[in-house]
């Protein structure tokens, strides 16, 4: 495919990013890079400075809602973007509503509880739409454990083993490669399809 | 009986458990769990009743925290 064939495609299709924080707004930047046109960002918290070291946010926008902050940033890349946000904190019962228009769904939560929540409900509930899910990715090097596994219409990319507590905190290069895997598999996902 | 566990053969010693036998026998400790056979989600709560049988397809994936 040329890169106009590509971007044709992409812009027929509608990705739901469910959590704005490292993952989401990471793979958020590389979709809209690649010529993706309409989002659904989820998210309910507020930027800190803490976030600076691997989310796509910037210093003046602390204090901002991660979904207003997302948008207005890859907004900058392609202001011809259809964006919807939601400034919400994901429940169960909402997901079916919510991403049911999308040809694929990223969980790029940071709690393993709200991860297994999405990926159960959707898996129950919307089972036709692919979710793209990051697991695993604290620390930094072993780059080469870092893997993407298909189980039906479900994509698990990252190491499955390296979480994020006292000294192994998440940082932008591992955070920043499994934001890109998810990216490249919902790639794989539209432009096969 | 033997079973396809994350892409992987493994050999059980009985004819027929049921999930939560094998999160034992595998010492799959994690809460957070999600549980497919055959490719349908297993609830959690279904655990106890829901049979795992010989060749069936089973998927364990452990949810960490991070993103």
């Amino acid at each position: 495919m040329t890169i106009e064939e590509i971007s044709k495609t992409l812009q027929s299709k509608k990705v739901g990013i469910a959590g704005c924080g490292g993952l989401g707004s990471n793979c958020a930047v590389a979709l809209v890079r690649t010529g993706l046109h309409s989002l659904l960002l989820v998210d309910y918290d507020v930027i800190t400075v803490d976030n600076l070291n691997r989310q796509y946010y910037f210093l003046d926008q602390v204090g901002m809602k991660k979904v207003n902050a997302l948008r207005e940033n890859i907004l900058r890349i392609n202001p011809g973007l259809n964006i919807v946000v939601s400034d919400c904190k994901l429940e169960s019962a909402d997901v079916p509503l919510l991403f049911s228009g999308c040809d694929v769904v990223v969980e790029a939560f940071d709690l393993a509880d709200q991860k297994m929540m999405l990926i159960e409900t959707m898996l129950e509930f919307l089972p036709h739409i692919p979710v793209v899910s990051g697991n695993g990715m604290a620390g930094w090097g072993r780059t080469n454990i870092l893997s993407s596994q298909k189980i039906d219409n479900l994509y698990i990319c990252g190491d499955g083993i390296s979480e994020v507590g006292p000294g192994m905190p998440p940082l932008a290069p591992r955070v920043g490669i499994v934001a890109h895997m998810q990216a490249n598999a919902v790639l794989e996902i539209l432009l096969n399809s | 009986m033997n079973i396809i566990l994350n892409n992987n053969i493994e050999q059980i010693e009985a004819d027929s458990i049921v999930v939560t036998d094998l999160l034992r026998i595998k010492n799959f400790t994690f809460k957070m769990l999600v549980v497919k056979i055959n490719g349908t989600l297993v609830k959690k709560s279904d655990y106890e009743k829901t049979a795992i049988h010989e060749g069936d397809d089973v998927m364990v994936l452990h949810l960490i925290s991070g993103g």
